[in-house]
């Protein structure tokens, strides 16, 4: 696998913050480049990335399984993360997690059969006063995810799909 | 595909958790409004002033101040580790062989993660050169000239909006060499996890730092001996760095006294759970705790207080009679039998069941454990089978005494304090709340009605 020159230059940048024999410092930030650019991260894209910064690929894998957030296999378009620990549980982030998988028609875990939604239940996101809180696509942290808002947010999102 | 997704409509701005002027006297986040976090709009608000008075050494009669002086200057504020040990900050930075000739590391530990703790999100999206400036004047005190700030994953949005401040600083030359023409140079970057609860833990950082799994470290060696890439290091919490400006502003004897001895200053407390206004509260330390519940406007619905766990998950519960005493400070906390912890205040009202509570608590635990040491993670998949059995009805008498055996077996015997944070929890919650695991065994169900 051959990264773009787009990616090459995001990989550069973090290599740059360590020490030139520590380049491995890197391999968080390459993976989750690379999962923002190809939607998972595959054995090649580990491989690839293991090449890249002087390391064994067993020792990539290790922290792709290792880091929650990564995806070992392909997820939809959209990944929806809801936090159902305690402090969001005592402010329904339970229930924002089963309203979303009635909507989607789907269990925790899963994708849609369009391959437009991916629904997990996640860990503290650290957002606790937000609650119910979402995180789309590991990138972007949403609010106060009552029913409605969760209705419209996936509407938008399908809409933005089209 | 993600940069054409606008979703800001869905996302908070602050208002509720951080801009609410229900602070008392705060520090961190006074003057805050969201909008004025960039480096020009820190320094109208008296921003790196504490750098200058440090470093601008001779130029107007100004003489500085000596690494030994901000280090003294630290130890007199009675300023406590923020993340959650509560450890004095100026004894950790007296740690640092700041002499020694050899690379040395400073790290801050943004790897907010701890149930219930939303502060340091807060300080770094709106806050975040208070952060920059605390660990330069930290890097100073200890000859330090590179260091790392490790943001928790699941804020990106943060860790890039760091990124932009880290830019900022660098233009404006408190970055980098010979900063504000002194002899001190400090580079300073972002670093981002990416879903990894143990990596609070700082030597399980340390090694995620280095590109590895975040499974901790045996300690001895200290990281101030051997850190990252087995050089000194120093590892303090997002607040805690956030803290030194003021008090290199104002002396160390100022800030004590905010807070009452051995406790000194302000702490941002994250008011969660069954609040009717959750969010930050940024109080002097040994505010009574009837006074943050009030300023998070009561229990949620007007319902009574039932239990509060004081100090993120990791902290043992306590029922509403004893926190009523409480005041907001390590020690009387820790006089209660429970921890300040990270500040993470989870607010339980009387409609809560208890094993419910832990069932879930107890579940992230085995989640987490990152499986090194077996105590913790066999310990904390059996926690979270019996308290699941407990939960739907399927327990036996003798399940408690097991579960008071099984945390016990935890607790001292792993290499890091998950173990503890794992164990901790379901001993509180057997001390406090025992009537309602044996309501559960005897009758199959809640002492409270069902909800979701």
């Amino acid at each position: 696998m051959s990264f773009s020159e787009q990616t090459l230059a995001r990989f550069a940048k973090e290599v740059a913050k360590f020490p030139a024999d520590q380049k491995q410092s890197a391999v968080m930030a390459c993976l989750a480049i690379v999962q923002q650019a190809q939607g998972h991260v595959s054995a090649e894209a580990e491989a690839a990335i293991a090449a890249y910064l002087g390391m064994a690929p067993i020792a990539v894998h290790e922290v792709t399984t290792f880091y929650n957030m990564y995806n070992q296999q392909p997820v939809g378009q959209f990944k929806l993360n809801v936090c159902t620990n305690l402090p969001c549980q005592l402010r329904n982030g339970q229930q924002a997690l089963a309203h979303l998988c009635k909507k989607l028609g789907i269990d925790a875990g899963g994708t849609t059969t369009d391959g437009l939604f991916t629904v997990q239940q996640a860990e503290c996101l650290g957002a606790c006063a937000d609650a119910p809180v979402v995180l789309v696509n590991d990138r972007q942290m949403l609010s106060f995810m009552d029913n409605d808002r969760l209705d419209e947010l996936v509407d938008m999102l399908k809409a933005q799909a089209k | 595909m993600n940069a054409v997704l606008d979703l800001s409509k869905f996302q908070a701005k602050g208002v509720e958790s951080c801009f609410h002027d229900r602070h008392i006297s705060p520090q961190i986040v006074a003057g805050l409004d969201g909008s004025n976090w960039r480096l020009k709009d820190y320094e109208s608000r008296g921003g790196y002033q504490a750098l200058r008075k440090i470093l601008a050494a001779n130029a107007e009669g100004n003489p500085g101040m000596t690494p030994d002086q901000v280090v003294a200057e630290v130890k007199a504020s009675g300023l406590r580790g923020r993340g959650g040990a509560g450890f004095p900050t100026g004894l950790k930075w007296s740690f640092m062989p700041r002499a020694l000739p050899v690379q040395k590391y400073l790290v801050c530990n943004s790897d907010e993660g701890e149930p219930g703790t939303c502060k340091d999100r807060d300080i770094l999206a709106y806050n975040p050169h208070i952060v920059i400036e605390g660990m330069i004047i930290a890097s100073y005190a200890m000859g330090i000239s590179v260091g790392y700030n490790y943001i928790h994953g699941e804020i990106f949005e943060v860790y890039d909006r760091f990124e932009e401040a880290l830019d900022e600083a660098r233009a404006a030359g408190f970055l980098g060499a010979n900063i504000l023409g002194s002899k001190h140079s400090f580079q300073l970057h972002a670093f981002h996890g990416f879903g990894a609860y143990i990596c609070g833990e700082e030597t399980a950082l340390l090694e995620s730092l280095e590109g590895k799994k975040g499974q901790p470290r045996f300690k001895p060696p200290f990281p101030a001996s051997f850190g990252l890439y087995g050089k000194p290091t120093t590892i303090n919490n997002t607040e805690t760095f956030a803290a030194v400006p003021w008090i290199i502003r104002n002396s160390g004897q100022a800030y004590l006294e905010c807070g009452k001895p051995n406790n000194g200053g302000t702490k941002i407390f994250s008011m969660v759970g069954d609040v009717e206004r959750p969010g930050n509260y940024e109080i002097p330390l040994g505010t009574p705790f009837a006074k943050i519940l009030e300023l998070a406007g009561g229990v949620k619905g007007g319902r009574k207080l039932k239990a509060v766990i004081p100090g993120g998950s990791s902290a043992p519960v306590l029922p509403a009679s004893i926190m009523m005493d409480c005041s907001m400070d390590y020690d009387s906390i820790a006089k209660a039998g429970s921890m300040l912890g990270s500040g993470a205040v989870i607010v339980m009202d009387e409609t809560r069941c208890m094993v419910k509570s832990l069932l879930r608590l107890s579940y992230f635990y085995s989640h987490e454990s990152c499986g090194q040491c077996t105590p913790c993670r066999e310990g904390t998949g059996w926690l979270w089978r019996l308290v699941n059995r407990l939960e739907h009805g399927h327990g036996k008498a003798e399940d408690l005494a097991l579960l008071d055996s099984v945390a016990e077996s935890i607790m001292g015997r792993t290499i890091c304090a998950l173990g503890d944070a794992a164990a901790m929890p379901v001993r509180g919650m057997l001390k406090h709340f025992r009537d309602e695991f044996v309501h559960h065994v005897d009758h199959k169900t809640c002492m409270v009605p069902q909800y979701v």
